[in-house]
Order: structure tokens, then sequence, then C-alpha cells
């Protein structure tokens, strides 16, 4: 049997609905992922006093338009290379002025791993006290779905008819070897786990990195409703590995997969953009053992664990 | 008030960390730096400074330092930053954004020449990127004037009349890298010629969103108020000399500076440290009985049309000098300034010193005695200089 649990706790609760970060009016398409996290965010964050960065990318829009906004939360919605950097200045004064303000930017694939890359490891490399939030749908959705270096081999994208050559980046290596105090994978399907980490990386000081697989229907070409599952499916197959880096050294793996071929190939064929690109649930398998071979390497772990989360 | 012997660099960041200190009974101050020739002496100077509620980012590129002063001026804080040349184009678009915002953050150019080719000699090319982004600009022509300039440009921009980014010009090497004696006020001076800085629309508790999207009608509005305020600031800065003079006991520069104009027939105009020169050529000439002025624009943006228009009145000749040049049109000042001539008036565009050329007064004598034996407006023209 899988170790996680089962879908629960994802339904609004009377809290969602009366208190959202992300309030009714806001343009995300039906079963965007981020909207999701928006939700695990107000409920973890609780009564933490938040400040929201977001570069150009889909959360941009997504607040709306002038004089209204869909973001309960102090915002600023900076260019698309530099939300790190305008949240290390909110922090900084903040900071001076003795304030517990916890400076978040959420910000796509493309701010993060592409054009906010060396933004982004500055400020981790100066461990600048930012909690950033990188929630990725692996494309560009709001420019209408480019690649991106989150774009996984085989996928399609309006800019990669045929299908990805390169594999993604491997984001969280790149900010463990910053040594930051803390840098977690959160499943979306996993809301305990992920409402643990959430609230870690909020009380947690210096840089703080969370690395959110953001099912994205309109750019994945995905049924809305099957979201969550999706990132279920990435999880159980091994495709997206669910762990945490404490100080750039100590991994912990949260969720045993089962490595499951079915739930890849489940994983593959729910969306479109993988569909007459190649790429096959035993093309994929080299490179998730690989990977897995590392990160056992890395969390000195040999054998899987059993571990209920 | 101490008299200091400083370059226009330390000038400058000297400044900024008084006005910086000065904040310390609000929110502070927070800046990012990033060094680049000829401004590099300016930023190290501030990571060298001990400042009371302050903190000074070492960012890893022009564009994130301008980040970092956005992000710490949304909080509330002063905030200050220097560049030229390449690393202000690097850093535009994060300059659009602190216009956009309406954040009062004040950045020290050393005007630099763009590249490559390579070449970091003056040149205003630089700051004039900065035209149209909704960014007050000064151009200052000595050391006192860059150091005064910097503290007026904090009390202007901060003013809720205004409330925009500022851009205080010196002409690289030629004063950035040049010391003179420099009056230096007291804190407790600069306490009182700078209140503690109020953004009123900076992110505090309320859910309030800055920067998000707009429809053609609200951004138009948006426009028209910065405009406005930018157009608001002629007045608010005689209001800022004022009340410099009242704490100082000194008047800082005009925003324009005009030198023998009255009964000039012939007029010199400039920008930075082509003006100290062109002043020098007006005494020469007018020993010699030629009727003579300058003109000096200081206050780029606003520009000064009426002033302008006034002392152009009933002029024969205007040589505008540019150091800079906008190719396939001219020099850009020449560009904004030609249309505020008499109709009959000549006016005459050399583009000198460009890209860093050694103007002296013999220079623009030659250039003034072609301009006498002309009949009429010519073409723009780039003079070479040694
Ligand atoms: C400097 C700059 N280049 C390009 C753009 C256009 N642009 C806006 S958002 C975006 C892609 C965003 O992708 P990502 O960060 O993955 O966020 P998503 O839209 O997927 O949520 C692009 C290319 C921009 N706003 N600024
Ligand atoms: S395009 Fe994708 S990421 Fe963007 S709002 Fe729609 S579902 Fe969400
Ligand atoms: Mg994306």
């Amino acid at each position: 049997m899988m170790n996680e649990p089962a879908l629960n706790g994802m339904a609004h609760t009377e809290q969602d609905r009366s208190e959202p970060l992300l309030r009714a009016g806001n343009s995300n398409c039906g079963g965007c992922g981020m909207s999701n996290l928006m939700q695990m965010l107000r409920r973890a964050a609780a009564e933490r006093e938040l400040k929201l960065v977001i570069p150009a990318c889909c959360a941009a829009v997504t607040g709306g338009s002038f004089p209204e906004s869909a973001f309960s939360i102090p915002t600023i919605m900076s260019t698309f290379a530099s939300a790190a950097s305008v949240a290390n200045g909110d922090a900084s004064v903040a900071q001076l002025n003795g304030e517990e303000t916890r400076v978040i930017c959420l910000a796509g694939d493309g701010g993060t791993y592409d054009i906010g890359m060396g933004t982004l490891s500055a400020a981790a490399e100066r461990n600048e006290d930012i909690l950033y939030i990188c929630y990725d749908n692996e494309i560009y959705g709001n420019t209408g779905g480019q690649r991106s270096s989150a774009t996984p081999a085989g996928a399609a994208t309006t800019s990669t008819l045929h299908g990805k050559q390169e594999t993604k980046k491997d984001i969280l290596g790149i900010m463990a070897a910053h040594r930051i105090p803390y840098a977690a994978s959160i499943s979306l399907a996993h809301i305990d786990d992920t409402l643990r980490k959430l609230q870690f990386a909020l009380d947690a000081r210096g840089f703080r990195f969370l690395h959110v697989l953001s099912p994205c229907p309109t750019g994945w070409k995905s049924e809305p409703a099957m979201g969550i599952e999706l990132v279920r499916l990435a999880v159980r197959s091994g495709l997206f590995p669910v762990f945490e880096v404490f100080d750039g050294e100590r991994y912990v793996l949260n969720v045993e997969p089962e490595f499951s071929g079915e739930a890849l190939m489940m994983y593959l064929s729910l969306q479109r953009r993988f569909r007459n690109t190649g790429v096959t649930e035993e093309s994929l398998r080299p490179s998730i053992e690989r990977y897995w071979n590392y990160l056992r390497l890395m969390s000195g772990r040999i054998v899987p664990a059993r571990r209920n989360v | 008030m101490a008299v200091e012997l400083i370059s226009a660099n330390h000038a400058a960041a000297l400044a900024a960390t008084l006005a910086g200190r000065a904040n310390r009974t609000a929110r502070g101050f927070c800046s990012g730096v990033y060094p680049i020739t000829p401004s590099t002496e300016c930023m190290e100077y501030l990571c060298g400074q001990e400042i009371e509620k302050g903190k000074v980012v070492r960012a890893d590129s022009e564009h994130n330092a301008m980040g970092i002063c956005i992000g710490a001026s949304a909080s509330g804080a002063r905030s200050f930053t220097t560049t030229c040349s390449n690393g202000l184009a690097y850093m535009i678009e994060n300059c659009v954004a602190a216009a956009g915002y309406r954040l009062p953050i004040v950045m020290s150019i050393a005007n630099r020449t763009l590249g490559p080719p390579w070449n970091i000699w003056a040149d205003h090319g630089d700051s004039l990127l900065m035209r149209d982004l909704g960014w007050l600009q000064f151009y200052s022509a000595d050391i006192q004037q860059v150091f005064d300039t910097v503290l007026c440009a904090f009390r202007l921009a901060e003013d809720p009349r205004v409330m925009m980014p500022a851009l205080c010009c010196m002409d690289g090497f030629i004063l950035s890298h040049t010391m003179a004696q420099v009056e230096v006020p007291s804190q407790e001076q600069v306490d009182r010629c700078l209140p503690p800085t109020d953004i009123p629309h900076r992110l505090d508790k309320s859910a309030h969103t800055l920067g998000q999207m707009e429809t053609p009608h609200q951004s138009v509005v948006h426009r028209a108020q910065h405009h406005q305020a930018m157009l608001n600031a002629r007045q608010v800065y005689a209001e800022v000399q004022d009340s410099f003079e009242e704490i100082f006991g000194r008047r800082p520069a005009d925003p324009l500076v005009s030198y023998r104009t009255e009964d000039a027939e012939t007029l010199i105009v400039s920008m930075g440290t082509l003006g100290v020169t062109a002043e020098r050529v007006v005494d020469l000439l007018r020993e010699q009985g030629q009727s003579v002025g300058s003109v000096r624009v200081r206050m780029f943006r606003p520009m000064l049309d009426e002033e302008l228009r006034k002392i152009f009145a009933g002029k024969k000749r205007i040589a505008v000098l540019d150091r800079d040049i906008s190719i396939g049109f001219g020099g850009v000042l020449w560009g904004e300034v030609r249309g505020f001539a008499d109709p009959s008036a000549i006016v005459q565009n050399y583009m000198v010193g460009v890209a860093g050329g050694d103007v002296r007064p013999e220079h623009m004598i030659n250039l003034l005695a072609e301009l006498e034996q002309a009949n009429e407006s010519g073409a723009p023209r780039i003079v070479e200089v040694a």
C-alpha cells in the first residue's frame, strides 16, 4: 500500500473561505495548483504577519487590476527577475525596525530557474531573511506556455512543439549547494507534510526555499479536477521526490514512493503535453533511478524507509 | 559646518550617509549597491559607513541593487544607490519600476560613455537613457553642488507633491575623481533639513498591492498624476532652496544657472561641467567686447521650458553644446531646447566632448567664432576634440 494519506484536508474549510490570502475574484484557471498552495499558505501562516513579493508570472496576473486586489495581504509586484532582491529590501527594513513580518516571494519556475536565478542565488548566498516559494508549473504560463528550464524532457510546449529535449534543472540541488538553512520540495497531495514544511519555513530565519510542483491544467493539457491526483502520481512514481535539506547537508526523505510503473504511466497519459513526444515510462525510469540513488546517498538511507507522513 | 577635501563620488556618498542617518527616527535607511567605474568610490564609501538603523546590501548586479532599493523604499525606508554607463543600462528595467511605484529613491551617476566599445570617459548618454522614465534629473558642475544636490534631491523626491525617484549626475572623472573643499553640514543640520521619510503608499499592514496590473485608463491617469507631480517639482525645488539656505546658510544652485545672459546676444547652453568652461569662455569673450552669456541646465527633468523661453527671448544666436549624441538625430539637449528660442534665432547644435573628449575654452571660442558668421541654423554637428 502506498504510505501517503488519502486526499483529505484539501477541501475548503470555513476559514479558508472567510479569510483567504487569494480572494474570490482572482483570475487563476480552475484547477490551478497555485490556488491550492495559497490556501495551504493561509492555513500555515495563521496569525503571522506576511508580505508578498511577486515577480511577473501567473500570480501577478491573478491579483487583478488596480485599484482592487485579490491578495489580502500587502503585496508588491516586482519585475520578472527581481523577486528576491525586492524581498531583500523589504526584509532588511523589517529587520531594522524589529518587525516580525515574514517576507515571502511567490515566483513561478521562469522567475526562479531562469531569469531570476542570479537574483535568487545572490539572496541565498547572503542568507537574507526571506521565504522563497517557487510554484513550479514547468512552463511559462503567463505568456502562453513556452518551455522553461523547469520543463521536463518530453513535454511539449508552444516553443518546443515536439517535446523538450533537455532535462529539468535540479533546483533543490542548486539551492542546497548554497548551504541555506532550509530547502524542501512540497507535494500538494500531502497536506500534513505541506503544512508542516510551510510552518517550519515561516518560522525559520535566513533564506528558506520551497519548491512546489504546481499542476497547471492549461499548460499540462490535463483535467482541472485531476491536478492534485497528478501530483500524487508524480510522487508515487518517484518522479517528484518529496524531501528537505537542512543547512545544505542534512537530507531527509519525507515520502517513500512505490516507484509504481502504473503511476508513471498514468501521470504521462493524463497530460496531453506528453502525447506524441516519444516520452515513455521506460524512457523516464533511468533518470528517476539515478536521482533516487543520489538522494539515498545524500540522506544516508541505503534502504527505503517506511515512514508515515 | 566643517570643510572637507573630498571627491564628488565621496561627496555624494557622504550626503547619502547623512541623509540615511537622518531617517533613524523613522524607518531607517537601506541601499543596494554595485560597483562600476567611475561610480565605484561612491559605493565603496557608503560600504565603509556606520549608519544607525541602516543597511547597505552588497548586491550581485545593478538590476538587483535597484531591486533592493525598491523593496526598502516600498517598506518606507530612505534609499540611495549609485551607478553609471552599462550599470545603469543593466539596471534600467528596475528604474522604470521605481518610477512606476513612485518611490523617492535617490541615485548618483558619474556619467560615462555606454559601451562596447568600452570607454570609461564622461558622456551624458547613460543618464539620458532615463529621460522619459519619470525620474527627476540634475546635472552638477562642481563638487559642492554634487553634495548639495544629493541632499536637496532627497527632500524634493520625498515631498508628497513630488514623490518620485531622483537622479543626481556628475561628469565621470572630471568631477567624480577630482577633489575640492566641500562644506559639510552637521548631522543635526541635516536632520532639520530632511524630515523623516514618509511614503504614504508604502507596504504596511493593510491589504494593498503595489505595481499591479492596470487598464489603459488607469495607467493614463497615473501617468498624468506623475507628470503633474514632476511639474510641481519646479516650485517645490524653490522651497527646498529656501529651507536649505535657512538651515545651512548657503543657497544651493538654481535649476537653471544663467551667467551674464541679460544683455547677451549670443548664448551657450550646456549641462554639467561644460557649463563651467562655458562661463570662463563668456568672461574671455566679454573682455574682447563680445556680448555672450551661458545657461547651464542643472535641472533637466522637469524641463524648465518657460524660464528657458524667457532667457532665450531676443537672443540672436544660441549654441547648444551636447556631451551626448542621439544617433540619427543630434544632441539630446539641443532637441529639447531649440524650440524655446525665438523663431528668428540661429540655434546651432555642437556635440562636443562626446565619449569623453576633453573640451577646452579654445574649442568653444572657435565654435562661437563660427557661429557669429552663420546666417542660419545648420544641421547638428559632431565636433571632435582631442
Ligand atoms: C524582463 C521580462 N521578460 C519577459 C517578460 C514576459 N513574461 C512575463 S511572465 C513570463 C513567464 C513566467 O513564467 P513563470 O515564472 O514560470 O510563471 P507562470 O507564468 O508559469 O506562473 C514571461 C516570459 C517580462 N514580464 N519581463
Ligand atoms: S496557466 Fe497554469 S499556472 Fe497559470 S493560472 Fe492557469 S493553471 Fe495556474
Ligand atoms: Mg511557470
